[in-house]
């Protein structure tokens, strides 16, 4: 299994390297949506739960755009009779794309989060960062469990561009929820606030219940 | 499973039931103290709410069965269970809306959770069709339905219990009249109510589901008779057994 | 059931819908012999390869697949089969040797062979430059690499010559072809060089068996006929 996932994870890596398509472009859009709100909001400086919504949301439609493409040369490539072919258990694919989906957002947020605060956050980041972190951590893995099993049920259907955000917005509320109500008190005015330890506790639970059903539910995707 | 047998005496005692529980609405249940009558309009929304979780749930638990077993008629079952469940989840969306302004003056309250979390998971599950539709093979079509039917019934709980701590309000004034708790006669009201409501959807599950097998049978027969001449069925979202 | 038997099908039934992609078809290949598969299309030719593959499950009938049957003890024929069809199932952004060594690793290989299979379908040379920029004679070498590379004692081939020049199809010989003394199902479409690549010829027409016979018992017309 580890040696599937490994081998699995570093081809992923090794495409998006190549082609550098995902993650520019989910980076160009976190910025451009950040100047959006500007526009949208009308305001040049964000704060509380303001700003944790405005992070959030735009983080949330950047991982869209990553999810959508997950595996699309996988199904354009018939890489999935190459991978069914192997000898290896079928969920390590579920384990590699979420992986790679990970990096990807982690990737992305490296880039955004400090566009975000150059341009529409009015506190510092730095103020609650560890806390901050610790959000993202347990948010992003919620994003990719959920988006690598969404972007594996859309990816064999007609219309899988369009349903893989109309699927994952409502499943991933409780996510964007959970993050942006333990990410605003960290992006107080006045100075950060307790990390509201309720929402981690939340966010811990919904990885760990739909880490689980993904993985027992991931093989029967991918029969015939 | 003929699921015709007993289906005329169990509609009967739907029709019952639910006509009880509307006497009882109507004459028995006390009127609230605040909201006056419009508050009867909890003994509908939130009946119909109950038994439209239970039945995504029940969908779920049928689609487990589908992926164990795979035999399509368990995802027939979960099929006939999750849209009924759509359609009572928009009924409880209605009525609490209707709810919402006879009481806080507007069609939308975002203060109330269980409204919220409905909206949420009706926007879920109205994915379920347009999801089924978009596959043509029919076997891979119920799979994946049932793997849709398992995640989203897992994800009912959670997001009620998300939302919920995201409002600092519980469901208000649903249980209180005088103090807290839900006085005996609002009680038996509310009972009849949920009963009638869920008699209601055993009734609708089962008449639907004989429906399908009839049809099902009745192809099967014209598939003997004409062989490979029979027009193939044209695409569609529901299952064939 | 005997352990030297490649295949043995009893009945293999797959439907498409409501209409049948195969209907009982009953055939046995020992081991080291190859089936060559015949019909025109839309006969079942694909299908039967698929689920002799392990990437679709047979809907009736019996099947044992290198004595593992399908579809419950698919586990146990994956990674003893070898696959080559149309698509070449590489990755158009990597180079020949990426894939192969992303092949190997998911097969448990040796990277060592990596280089041996790049040797053996003279790709050498290329061997570093993305698929997209071969020619289709080369992406051809390098989908039969691949599907050769985990040593398997069964292969499937789809019209495995379609797109090579005869340079290219000697080369590819020992690997693929009759001499590479491995079991084969080859399907095809030029009878007379169907009939020199296999031991028993299969005729498919609807997904039905139309024709099964050594090949030492039938001449091309018999082929033809299949596609009247």
């Amino acid at each position: 299994m580890r040696r599937a996932v490994g081998a699995l994870l570093r081809k992923d890596l090794l495409v998006e390297l190549r082609t550098k398509e995902a993650v520019p472009a989910m980076a160009l859009f976190s910025i451009s949506t950040f100047v959006v709100f500007h526009f949208g909001l009308d305001r040049s400086s964000l704060d509380g739960s303001l700003a944790a919504g405005v992070l959030w949301v735009t983080l949330l439609f950047a991982a869209v755009l990553g999810i959508n493409r997950l595996f699309v040369a996988e199904v354009e490539q018939g890489g999935f009779d190459g991978f069914l072919l192997a000898p290896v258990d079928r969920t390590s694919l579920l384990v590699a794309k979420a992986l790679a989906l990970l990096a990807f957002l982690v990737l992305v947020q490296l880039i955004a989060i400090p566009a975000f605060a150059f341009l529409l956050l009015g506190p510092s980041l730095w103020q609650a960062l560890p806390e901050l972190l610790a959000v993202l951590a347990l948010a992003d893995i919620g994003l990719a469990v959920i988006g690598t099993l969404v972007s594996a049920i859309a990816i064999r259907t007609r219309a899988r561009d369009l349903i893989v955000p109309i699927l994952l917005l409502p499943l991933l509320i409780p996510v964007v929820l959970a993050a942006a109500q333990a990410t605003a008190p960290l992006l107080a005015l006045d100075g950060a606030g307790p990390l509201p330890g309720r929402w981690l506790a939340i966010l811990a639970i919904y990885d760990g219940v739909f880490g689980l059903l993904a993985y027992a539910i991931f093989d029967f995707l991918l029969e015939d | 499973m003929t699921y015709g047998k007993g289906l005329r005496p169990l509609a009967a005692l739907t029709a019952l039931t639910l006509t009880a529980a509307f006497a009882l609405v109507f004459f028995f249940a006390p009127l609230d103290a605040d909201q006056g009558f419009v508050q009867k309009i909890f003994y509908v929304h939130v009946p119909i709410g109950i038994v439209a979780l239970v039945g995504f749930m029940a969908g779920g638990v049928f689609a487990i069965q589908h992926l164990r077993t795979r035999d399509p008629r368990h995802d027939l079952r979960s099929y006939v269970a999750i849209h009924i469940a759509i359609v009572l989840a928009l009924g409880t969306l209605v009525t609490g809306s209707i709810w919402a302004k006879a009481s806080w003056g507007s069609w939308w309250v975002w203060q109330e959770p269980m409204l919220v979390s409905f909206l949420i998971v009706f926007l879920l599950y109205a994915c379920y069709t347009p999801l089924r539709f978009s596959i043509e093979d029919k076997e891979r079509q119920a799979r994946y339905a049932s793997v849709f039917a398992i995640v989203a019934g897992a994800f009912v709980p959670l997001n009620f219990a998300a939302v919920r701590m995201a409002e600092a309000y519980i469901h208000p004034r649903t249980f209180a009249t005088t103090g807290g708790g839900m006085p005996g006669d609002m009680f038996l009201t509310f009972l009849v109510a949920l009963a009638g409501v869920g008699l209601l959807f055993v009734t609708l599950w089962k008449y639907e589901m004989a429906s399908k097998n009839a049809t099902f049978k009745l192809r099967a027969l014209r598939r003997t008779l004409a062989g490979d001449e029979l027009a193939p069925v044209p695409r569609s979202a529901a299952p064939t057994l | 059931m005997t352990a030297d038997l490649a295949l043995e099908l009893r009945g293999l039934g797959r439907r498409y819908g409501e209409r049948p992609a195969l209907q009982d078809v009953t055939l046995d290949l020992q081991a080291g012999r190859t089936l060559v598969v015949f019909g025109p299309n839309g006969a079942g030719k694909t299908t039967l390869l698929r689920v002799l593959a392990g990437l679709l499950r047979p809907h009736e009938g019996d099947v044992r697949v290198l004595g593992a049957r399908l579809p419950d003890e698919g586990w146990r024929a994956r990674g003893r089969v070898g696959l080559l069809t149309h698509e070449p199932l590489l990755y158009r952004e990597l180079s020949a040797r990426e894939n192969l060594r992303f092949h190997a690793r998911l097969h448990g290989v040796a990277p060592g062979r990596v280089d041996e299979a790049l040797e053996a379908v003279a790709l050498r040379v290329r061997a570093d430059d993305p698929i997209a920029e071969l020619s289709r004679g080369m992406v051809q070498r390098a989908a039969v690499a691949r599907a050769v590379l985990h040593d398997p004692a069964l292969l499937l081939l789809d019209e495995p010559l379609a797109n090579l020049d005869p340079a290219a199809a000697e080369v590819l010989e020992p690997l693929i072809g009759r001499s590479s003394g491995r079991t084969r199902v080859v399907t095809s479409h030029d009878p007379a060089g169907g009939l020199a690549e296999g031991d028993i010829a299969l005729g498919l027409r609807g997904g039905r068996v139309a024709l099964l016979a050594p090949v030492a018992e039938i001449d091309e017309r018999r082929v033809r006929e299949l596609y009247t």
